[in-house]
């Protein structure tokens, strides 16, 4: 038999306000445990939420940039079940009224596009974090507890952990472009659950599913789904059945395993938090907020293609995320060339930050640094070559790339006579091999070439040298 | 006439005159407290030292010309606001060792005065019953006749009153736990207007419904001590940013024109005889101080009982989660995981009330209960706000009793949890329906047990409620009375 993966992701987003959903508290990663707490986050008696303004704000723009209907009057509810981790035994999440429904995003499978429906993104609260071993039992650190998050819910659209994988790194690079989530996922602020069931090819009613819980990078999505379709389809070959279940994907041995299973499942006894007023989002809100919203990826991208005549696959580099392409965008605007801009970011630039692992706003070259140096080439005051030193230069110690070119004399040697005498003096060196030449081995010209590079020490202007020695082979 | 026995008003003239110090009135009622609470049981935790320590800094700024009202005024708290360095019980096994570290924003208020705080009161356990024997801390006994109740949840509250233990008192009110108290203790206890006086730091029973209220001698300290605790807080979603009155200030205006409602489904069959008659004389007092009155209906009356039940315990089931002995209160001794942790410290650390409401409203919002018992609630709740919003068409305020009975007897209900409940029947619907009741006294019954008579307003009518109760109060000496201990 053949089988249909039917996949639906929840996504969790977390939001980079400064301070925690309902108290003042700092969002801040990493600090000492509990240290970012206070009686609202660690449920003491009597504390009570406010709601923080920003991330209603923060979830219309996700709402506005993913093509969701926005809730006007917003209810929260609370989700109520025990664990050490969730200090008031509820989670202040929304239920009925989500503040946003029905949008979609579009991915590429292959030459097409598909549309992926997103069902509803609410807002809620993190949890805190256990922290296990530590003088023999186990603590709770709430520093996370109440860190603002958006649960982005698909609907069951995807039909392979690629397309899964495919809409994942779509709604990241959203997310990340708007500035409402600092995208890193090792600290968790981007994780996923997956739902993934199995059909037989052609049938239109879905298998049971199971949830994988918290996986938190692209590679692991795509193997925990991918593990989960083939655990599926052979349990159903060997006549089983699919139980609905929660599961976990263990990243080192590349598999899933049950959690727990539908029988054991919460009854959450959601309510609307009498705690909390409801958000009211009027239209001006809504409107504000939509003219502020920055350029998003597709737009970018067209506007990439458009405006710097910039092939596809180029443009598809560049605005994979929105500091890279700013950075592009202010090295083509400073050199006027955006081409040679768009080869030397996706080139030696990404080469020199992967090889030191840094990202693009870590990078020690800054977009006009970069600019000033392909000036100098546009210009013929240097060689490609060269460029590549003074790259290198300018990566260790700074500083401007005319300077380097001054200081260093690397400037480009266009003078014939300089040059005519270097060819005269290897052709002498070299008879046998000028012989080959005129005697029509062409491939031996190269030799020529390198050795004049050689040596003028690389600065010969390329075209001029080829033009002489072209003269000067010919006899 | 003893120190401990004046009211807030007149000790703050006198403190202001510098005819008594703080640290002398302090000293008076903790003596007092001293020599009445092993009978009355009102006091959880008396704060001796930290009240003397306050009451001098009170003299150091009343000396310095700063004595704002409540300056130096020792007072108490029910055991259900968080007061800062104090333990805070609300009066549960579970919160036995909880020192509070922050402060509930109804006591900074007066903390910021220069109030002095004796102690902490007690209460039904997390404010659930209304006689006051649910408390971990043993029953509080009425002043009156110690034999019964004082009433609940705010027993404490109420009984510290009439036992001249503190000037004022705080309690809070879910169902009527301050203005039944008050009517069976004989003192003046008001429910202000949801949203009028901030639940921050309060250890919340319903949230919906709880509500933070002043109980004293007489209306003119409720006034006072009302306009000094309300106003919006920050920290408070559900507390309204509306103006507050200055509420002292218009009590003379009489009722002379008012309109006052009388519920007839308040009336009702079975009413105590001594309650009637008091009812009928009060309203006779009225009709003479130029009162006109009109029979109105509240029709939903008959449910508010059972949608306060499912909302209520709804409301608690989840307010009361995070009392599971992992970071705070109660935490059982020997037990394996996790999952035993929790359920052996919270049935260990909860009384059996607090169990019964738990598991109420747990069941009330379970999966495939929740529409025919809590959204079912939530609609005829609405319901019961729209009586009063009809009856206000036509009338100022209302009048009705403020309990069928006066207190009965310790031990007389505990067997019939469902007894106990309807003893609230006149109380909850104003809960309900968010608006404020004050209670006053009315009259005795032919035992010697205080009745008391309430009066319930428009959403933030307390204004009127309060000039009304103040007519009352100086046309009659019911508030004069005292019990004898």
């Amino acid at each position: 038999m053949r089988f249909q993966p039917v996949i639906g992701l929840e996504v969790h987003v977390q939001l980079k306000t400064n301070s925690k959903i309902f108290c003042g508290c700092s969002t801040r990663f990493g600090a000492a445990p509990n240290l970012h707490t206070c009686p609202v986050c660690l449920g003491l008696p009597g504390a009570l939420p406010v709601l923080n303004r920003q991330v209603v704000e923060f979830a219309v723009m996700a709402g506005l940039a993913t093509n969701c209907s926005i809730t006007p009057t917003n209810i929260f509810a609370r989700k109520n079940y025990f664990y050490p981790d969730l200090p008031k035994g509820y989670q202040i999440s929304q239920f009925d009224l989500p503040i946003c429904l029905a949008g979609h995003l579009d991915i590429a499978v292959g030459e097409q596009t598909k549309r992926i429906g997103i069902t509803r993104i609410h807002m809620e609260e993190d949890a805190g974090k256990l922290v296990h071993g530590q003088g023999g039992g186990s603590g709770v650190d709430l520093n996370r507890a109440g860190t603002p998050l958006l649960e982005v819910v698909s609907e069951p659209d995807m039909r392979s952990a690629d397309e899964a994988v495919a809409y994942l790194k779509k709604l990241y690079q959203i997310v990340t472009y708007l500035g409402i989530c600092d995208g890193n996922m090792e600290e968790g602020s981007f994780r996923c659950d997956a739902n993934v069931s199995v059909m037989p090819v052609g049938s239109d009613r879905f298998g049971t599913r199971a949830e994988i819980k918290n996986v938190n990078s692209f590679k692991f999505v795509k193997a925990a789904i991918e593990y989960e379709i083939a655990r599926q389809c052979e349990l159903i070959e060997d006549g089983g059945k699919v139980v609905q279940e929660t599961r976990l994907f263990d990243p080192n041995k590349g598999v899933t395993r049950s959690m727990r299973g539908k029988e054991e499942a919460h009854d959450y006894r959601y309510f609307p938090d009498p705690d909390l007023v409801p958000v009211v989002i009027s239209d001006n809100w809504i409107n504000r907020v939509k003219n502020e919203l920055p350029e998003l990826p597709e737009a970018k991208y067209g506007r990439f293609l458009s405006e710097y005549s910039l092939p596809e696959y180029d443009a598809d580099v560049l605005t994979s995320s929105r500091p890279l392409a700013d950075y592009f965008e202010q090295c083509a605007k400073a050199c006027g060339n955006a081409k040679a801009a768009a080869n030397w970011v996706m080139g030696e630039l990404t080469r020199s930050l992967n090889d030191n692992g840094l990202d693009i706003v870590q990078s020690p070259v800054s977009p006009l640094q970069l600019a000033g140096m392909i000036s100098l080439i546009d210009k013929g005051t240097i060689s490609g070559t060269i460029a590549k030193k003074v790259f290198e230069e300018l990566w260790k110690n700074g500083g401007d790339a005319a300077a380097i070119v001054e200081q260093q004399g690397l400037a480009q040697v266009s003078d014939t006579g300089a040059i005519e005498t270097a060819i005269d003096q290897i052709m002498a060196a070299n008879m046998g091999q000028v012989e080959e030449y005129r005697g029509g081995k062409d491939k031996v010209f190269g030799f020529f070439v390198g050795q004049v590079m050689k040596a003028m020490k690389g600065k010969a202007n390329p075209a001029v040298v080829n033009d002489l020695l072209k003269q000067k082979l010919a006899g | 006439m003893e120190l401990y026995e004046q009211t807030m008003q007149g000790l703050h003239r006198q403190l202001k005159e510098r005819k008594v110090s703080s640290v002398e009135l302090t000293r008076a009622f903790l003596s007092r407290i001293e020599a009445t609470d092993q009978a009355v049981n009102a006091f959880i935790t008396v704060a001796a030292e930290q009240a003397l320590a306050a009451a001098e800094a009170a003299d150091q700024r009343i000396a310095a010309g700063q004595c704002e009202t409540l300056t130096g005024i020792p007072l108490a708290l029910k055991d259900i606001f968080l007061a800062d360095g104090v333990r805070t019980t609300c009066a549960s096994k579970m919160l036995g060792n909880f020192v509070a570290p922050y402060d509930a924003t109804a006591w900074a208020k007066l903390k910021a005065q220069g109030a002095v705080l004796l102690g902490k009161l007690n209460m039904d356990e997390f404010a659930m019953g209304s006689s006051c024997e649910n408390s971990a801390f043993g029953p509080t006994r009425n002043p009156w006749n110690k034999d019964h109740i004082p009433g609940g949840s705010s027993g404490g509250s109420a009984a510290a009153i009439a036992a001249q233990q503190a000037v004022v008192t705080l309690g809070t009110d879910t169902g009527g736990s301050i203005r039944q108290p008050a009517s069976h203790c004989g003192c003046v206890g008001l429910k202000p207007t949801y949203g009028r006086v901030s639940r921050y730091g309060v250890i919340a029973y319903a949230s919906s419904l709880d509500q933070v209220g002043p109980m004293t001698r007489d209306v003119t300290d409720a006034a006072l001590l009302l306009g000094a605790i309300a106003g919006h807080d920050p920290k408070d979603s559900t507390s309204v940013d509306c103006p507050v009155p200055n509420y002292a200030a218009s009590l003379q205006q009489g009722v002379k024109g008012l309109k006052i409602g009388l519920p007839k489904e308040y009336f009702i069959e079975g009413l105590d005889p001594d309650v009637q008659q008091a009812m009928d004389q009060a309203i006779e007092v009225y009709r003479k101080l130029g009162a006109e009155f009109v029979e109105v209906s509240l029709p939903h009356t008959n449910y508010a009982v059972a949608t306060y039940y499912l909302i209520a315990t709804a409301e608690a089931s989840s307010n009361l989660a995070r009392y599971e002995g992992v970071r705070f209160g109660h935490r059982a001794a020997e037990t394996s995981g996790l999952i035993d942790l929790m359920m052996q410290s919270r049935a260990q650390g909860f009384g059996a009330e607090v169990k019964r409401r738990i598991m109420l409203g747990t069941y009330a919002l379970s999966s495939g209960y929740y529409d025919a018992y809590y959204l079912k609630a939530q609609k005829v709740r609405t319901l019961i706000q729209q009586d009063f919003i009809r009856a206000y068409e036509q009338v100022d305020l209302l009048l009705t009793p403020v309990a069928p009975t006066p207190a009965f007897r310790i031990g007389e209900k505990t067997a019939d949890p469902l007894q106990m409940y309807l003893s609230d029947i006149f109380t909850i619907p104003v809960n309900l329906a968010g608006i404020c009741g004050i209670s006053i006294p009315t009259g005795m019954s032919r035992s010697g047990l205080p009745i008391g008579l309430q009066l319930l307003g428009r959403p933030f009518g307390e204004e009127t409620i309060l000039r009304a109760a103040y007519d009352f109060e100086q046309a009659t000496d019911w508030h004069t009375r005292k019990a004898a201990l």
